[in-house]
Formats: C-alpha cells, sequence, structure tokens
C-alpha cells in the first residue's frame, strides 16, 4: 500500500515535473538570456556584447546592466512604428482568419461524422509541407508574371498586371493563409461539443436562428474564438517570414526590424530588447483574454 | 371553421407521417387532443411518439399530414412562430446564463419591457419555488432544480400548450414521484394544455386524462387510462400496461358481449368483449393478475384451470402468486389477503384451482 503510494507521488512528480522542467529549460532560460544581453552594450568579438558583471574594485562583481536599449526603442519612432504597424496588421488579420474560419469551423462540425474527419484533413494539409516552401509559392502566384495575373490578362480582364506582391495586402493573404487551420480548429472543438439542443431549446423560446446563433451559438464558441485569435495573433506580430518574401519594402514589421538589428547590425543587445517588448507584447493580450474566458466552473 | 373555440381542440394531427430514411418514424398519425388536458404520449423507445412531439413543436417537418394548434395550421410554421413551449429531457438549459437569464430568454426574444421580464421571471421562479436560485448558473443546480428551471423557462412566456419530452426521466426515483404530483398539480392550476411523451406505464397511468399508446409510428389505442388498461386493444397493449395473463385459442361463439374461446388443452373459457369478435378466429383471453383468484375446490366451474403454485410471496398489501398450469403456461395472481384467506391461504407447491369471471377477462383478437 505504502509502496505504491509512494510510486503514485513519483509518477506524478514525472508527470508535472516534465513539463515544467521543458519550460523551465527551453522557455525561461532563454529567455532569462536574452533579457541579460538585452541590458549590455554591443562590442566586436565573441560573443558580440560586454558582459553583465564585472570586476569591480571589491570583492563583489560589479553589475553592469543599464536600460539603454529600451530607451532607445521607446524614443526612437522607427522601433514604435514598427510595433504598432506589427500590432495593426497581426491584429487585422486575425480578426480577418476568424470571419474565415468561423464558418468553415461550424460547418465542419454540422456535417455528419463521416466528412468530419476527412474535412480536417483538408485544414492540416498544408503542414505536411514546409511553412516557408509554402509562403514562396505564393511569390510565384502573385507576382506580375504568375498565375493569377497571367490568367486574368488572358481572359482579358486586365491590361497591365495588378500589383499584388510586395505590399500589405499579400502579407495579409500569407497570414490568413498561414495560420487559417490554427483558427479552425479550437473554433471547431468548441463547436463540435456544442450541445445543438440548445439551438432547438433558442427557437422553442421564440429565437429565430440568426437570434439563436447570437445568444447561444456565438458565446458558447467564445473560448474557442479567443483561442483562435491568439493562436494567430502571437505568431503573426512577429512573423517575419510572411513579410520579407510577400511584404514591399514599406511593410513595416518589427520582425523584420529585429532581423536588421541582430544580422545585419549585429547590435545583440539592442535585438534582445526588442525581443524582450515583444514578448511583453504577445503575453499581455493572451493573459488578459486567458482570465477573461477563464470557464465559470473553474472561477466559483 | 364555425365551430365555438371551446369545442375546437387544443391540438389536432391528421394523417402525419415522418420517415428517417428507410425508418417510419410516424406513420399516418391521427390524434385530437382538448384544451386542458394531460395527454401522453407513451411507447417503447422508438414507437415514433418523441418525433410526433417534435413536430407538434416544430423542430421536425412532417412528410405528409397536418398540425394544427387552436385551429391553426401550423404544419409549415418554424418552432419561434409556435404558441407552445417545450420542456426538453436533457433541460437543455444555456449554460452561460443564469438560472433567471435562461427564464427571461424567451420574454426577451418576445422584445417585453425589462420591468414586465423582471416581474413575470420573478413570479415564474416562485411558482416553481426556485425564488432564491435566480442567481445560479446551470452548472450549479441539482437534477430537481434544473428540472423546475426548465419548467419555470417553458412557462413564463404563458404557453397556451406545454410539451414535455420525458420531463422525470433525468430525476432518481424519490424525486420522481414527487415531480409526477407537482406536474398534475401545476396543470390543473394553469388551466393549459400538457403534452408528456414517456416511456413509463406507470408514470402515464398516475399523471395523464388521456394516453395515446404507440408502437411502430402508429397509434394503436388512445383512452383514459382506465380504459387502456381494462379494455386493451390488442395482446401488445395489454402486457404494455401491466401484467397480463394471456390464453391463446380460437373464437368458438359470440353471443353479445359474450365469447367463447377454445384454448387447446384449457378446454373453453368464457370472456367478454366490446365487439368486432367473429368465430373462428385467432384470439387471446386475457386475464389480469388482480382477477385471477385461487381456491381449494377442484376444477369444473366456468374459467376454473387446475394449477399448482409455483411461487408466492406477501408484498404488503397483497399476495403475488406464480401459477404452473397442467401443460405448463405460467399464470400471475394477485390476491388481497382477505382473497387469500378465503383461497383457504395455500402454500407454495400447492394443487390449487385458479378461476377468473368471465366480465373481467377481455377476448383480445390482435
Amino acid at each position: 500500500m505504502k509502496a505504491a503510494g509512494r510510486l503514485t507521488v513519483r509518477a506524478r512528480g514525472l508527470v508535472v515535473g516534465l513539463p515544467f522542467g521543458w519550460l523551465v529549460l527551453f522557455v525561461l532560460l532563454p529567455s532569462l538570456i536574452v533579457f541579460a544581453i538585452s541590458l549590455v552594450e554591443p562590442r566586436l568579438g565573441a560573443p558580440p556584447f560586454t558582459p553583465l558583471f564585472s570586476h569591480g574594485s571589491g570583492a563583489l562583481p560589479r553589475f553592469d546592466g543599464k536600460l539603454d536599449n529600451y530607451l532607445l526603442i521607446f524614443s526612437d519612432s522607427l522601433y514604435v512604428a514598427a510595433f504598432l504597424s506589427s500590432i495593426r496588421i497581426a491584429v487585422s488579420a486575425a480578426l480577418i482568419t476568424l470571419v474565415l474560419a468561423y464558418p468553415m469551423a461550424y460547418a465542419i462540425a454540422r456535417t455528419g461524422p463521416r466528412w468530419r474527419t476527412p474535412l480536417l484533413m483538408l485544414v492540416v494539409l498544408p503542414f505536411w509541407t514546409s511553412f516557408l516552401i509554402r509562403v514562396y509559392a505564393w511569390t510565384g502566384i502573385l507576382n506580375s508574371n504568375g498565375l493569377v495575373n497571367n490568367a486574368l490578362r488572358h481572359l482579358g480582364v486586365i491590361a497591365e498586371p495588378l500589383p499584388l506582391l510586395h505590399n500589405e495586402f499579400a502579407v495579409y493573404l500569407g497570414i490568413v493563409y498561414s495560420y487559417l487551420p490554427f483558427m479552425v480548429l479550437p473554433i471547431y472543438a468548441v463547436l463540435e461539443r456544442l450541445d445543438w439542443k440548445l439551438l432547438e431549446a433558442a427557437a422553442d423560446l421564440g429565437a429565430p436562428p440568426w437570434r439563436a446563433f447570437l445568444r447561444v451559438t456565438l458565446p458558447l464558441s467564445l473560448p474557442g474564438i479567443v483561442a483562435g485569435l491568439l493562436l494567430v495573433f502571437i505568431p503573426a506580430v512577429g512573423e517575419f517570414i510572411i513579410p520579407e518574401l510577400l511584404g514591399g519594402p514599406g511593410t513595416l514589421m518589427i520582425g523584420r526590424v529585429l532581423w536588421t538589428e541582430f544580422f545585419s547590425n549585429h547590435d545583440w543587445p539592442l535585438a534582445s530588447a526588442l525581443a524582450i517588448v515583444l514578448l511583453v507584447l504577445v503575453l499581455t493580450p493572451a493573459i488578459a483574454l486567458a482570465r477573461v474566458t477563464r470557464r465559470p466552473e473553474d472561477a466559483a | 371553421m364555425a365551430a365555438d373555440a371551446a369545442a375546437m381542440p387544443a391540438i389536432a394531427v391528421a394523417g402525419v407521417s415522418k420517415r428517417f430514411g428507410e425508418v417510419r418514424a410516424v406513420d399516418s398519425v391521427t390524434l385530437e387532443i382538448a384544451r386542458g388536458e394531460f395527454f401522453c404520449l407513451l411507447g417503447a423507445s422508438g414507437s415514433g411518439k418523441t418525433t410526433l412531439l417534435r413536430m407538434i413543436a416544430g423542430f421536425e417537418q412532417p412528410d405528409r399530414g397536418r398540425i394544427s394548434i387552436d385551429g391553426e395550421d401550423v404544419t409549415a410554421a418554424p418552432p419561434y412562430r409556435r404558441p407552445v413551449n417545450m420542456m426538453f429531457q436533457s433541460y437543455a438549459l444555456f449554460p452561460h446564463l443564469t438560472v433567471a437569464r435562461n427564464v427571461a430568454f424567451g420574454l426577451e426574444e418576445e422584445g417585453r419591457p425589462k420591468a414586465e421580464i423582471r416581474t413575470r421571471v420573478a413570479a415564474a421562479l416562485d411558482l416553481l419555488d426556485m425564488g432564491g436560485l435566480g442567481g445560479r448558473k446551470p452548472h450549479q443546480l441539482s437534477g430537481g432544480q434544473s428540472q423546475r428551471a426548465a419548467l419555470a423557462r417553458a412557462l413564463v412566456k404563458e404557453p397556451k400548450i406545454l410539451l414535455l419530452d420525458e420531463p422525470l426521466a433525468a430525476l432518481d426515483k424519490r424525486l420522481r414521484e414527487r415531480a409526477q404530483g407537482e406536474l398534475v398539480a401545476l396543470r390543473k392550476r394553469l388551466g393549459i394544455t400538457f403534452v408528456m411523451v414517456t416511456h413509463d406505464q406507470e408514470e402515464a397511468m398516475g399523471m395523464a386524462s388521456r394516453i395515446a399508446l404507440m408502437r411502430d409510428g402508429a397509434v394503436l389505442q388512445v383512452g383514459s387510462p382506465r380504459d387502456l388498461y381494462e379494455n386493451p386493444v390488442s395482446r401488445y397493449a395489454a402486457e404494455f400496461f401491466g401484467t397480463a395473463n394471456l390464453f391463446e385459442g380460437r373464437v368458438v361463439r359470440v353471443n353479445g358481449p359474450h365469447v367463447s374461446v377454445e384454448c387447446d388443452t384449457l378446454g373453453t373459457l368464457q370472456a367478454s368483449c366490446a365487439g368486432g369478435v367473429s368465430p373462428g378466429s385467432a384470439a387471446a383471453v386475457m386475464a389480469r393478475p388482480e382477477h385471477v383468484t385461487l381456491s381449494r375446490a377442484p376444477a369444473g366451474e366456468t374459467n376454473m384451470l387446475p394449477a399448482r403454485l409455483d411461487s408466492l410471496s406477501f408484498l404488503g398489501s397483497f399476495y403475488a402468486g406464480e401459477v404452473v398450469l397442467a401443460q405448463g403456461q405460467r399464470v400471475s395472481a394477485r390476491l388481497s389477503p382477505a382473497e387469500y384467506a378465503a383461497a383457504g391461504a395455500p402454500n407454495a407447491g400447492e394443487e390449487v384451482s385458479l378461476s377468473f369471471s368471465p366480465q373481467a377477462a377481455r377476448v383480445l383478437t390482435r
């Protein structure tokens, strides 16, 4: 009895400990390293930044961290503009994705069980190809000599190619296309569990279908909507590949700025500070929304 | 239709059929439910009773036939335009809304003013002794409270007809008995028509003023509980309503309500019948256990058969006996303590004679 109990305790410790250890090792620790680098100055050499602690006059090491990089980020309009533009693009793209994904998820949840699995497979199918290749493929579709423009020209709809690539439109298209499954799946998950008798009850109480949707289906699918919005917003804010391949020179997004600071300017500390600000930016709405949509059962 | 409103049925179902693929869920059903009735659709699972109720509510469209409510044809009307409300078997309370908001839902959809909604919701909750629970969420309610909340939500709209889909199925036994009486009292107080679906024969008999017994999508028989118990139209109906002892045979003589049935090894039995029986047809004589009496006297008189008392149990208000006839058929008997004493207090294993009166026995041809 006692031995079995101890084993369960140990097993439970392992179950909790494994993901916890993973989080410490691969999330918390790297974040702390990035944060530490964000507090120092760049220099030539390896590593390309000054140490955080130095041998001072006394026995204790001296702390050399400064907040200069953060002050620079918030005083330079380029960085602020990049952040604001990233948020604007990510929020709009997430909302567009929601509008497209909700009907898809709804339709899949309402089809018979025979068609549900193949339809879900189709949603996930793009993951079988590398993200980078799929985004790159869009350049072939969108450029002035690409599939769309050529087709329209052959049909005589247009004389001159439409500017489809290297602008904000292409960035939106890329984000919506790439992250659609992340919106469809969580919404599908809540709709699939929805008790459709509730809609009959709403109809019975006098609610036409659209009222029943607004008053019953939509509020009950809110957890899926919030999860989907976060799953699209979070990667989209820091997105680099999509604005780099599909965006124009004017498409200002923080992911590109960060890349430039890191790889072109070799300013690791400033890049780290940008990464930390981005992290806070992403975590704040995530935590806030997670609180708002916490299930009432848990809150009680 | 110039008929006066009082005579018009609350619900008229005329030749309604509904198929689901190859299954005939409801098969040309015609029914009239009067105002103020506590009407019950009774049947085993798959008998079509729930489909019929759902067609009255508007959740299913009949393939053929018409449904009228208060003389108005609602066959094509969607559920949100019908003057009926339904209490669902699973209650279907909205999990994201409090009890009070659940109850207010229907009134809000009608666009009632806020003050009126507040008073009517409070009144509906009070009616069902739910006064203090308006602020709770459905997951915080017990089974009985959920049932009352669902009832309040359906009744707050003051429907002319309340539809109840297995309203007591989700309650435990003790609560179910209390809720039965409460539903009957509630219907009397409100004076509206209740239409209930159940598979439980005792529930139907204890609550309904009239019952429609359904099987394979068709209505077998409509009548008062007593009617259905005493004059079942078929062997199935007889066995659905309590225990029935059936003696199979062939009709040999019909004299008004008196029918003689020749039962191979048992000889000729006498029973009564309302009509529609002709000599030569296969038939069964049905005797309820409480109409079967035992005695120590030798067999010989009408409907008296030699038998052996196989088992006997005393159940408080009556004795339940299992009797085996000479050819092996088992018969259930139910004797009051006085009847048991009059029979000479036989013990299990003893040879007895069983008998039943021709007036209480029925001839069943279907």
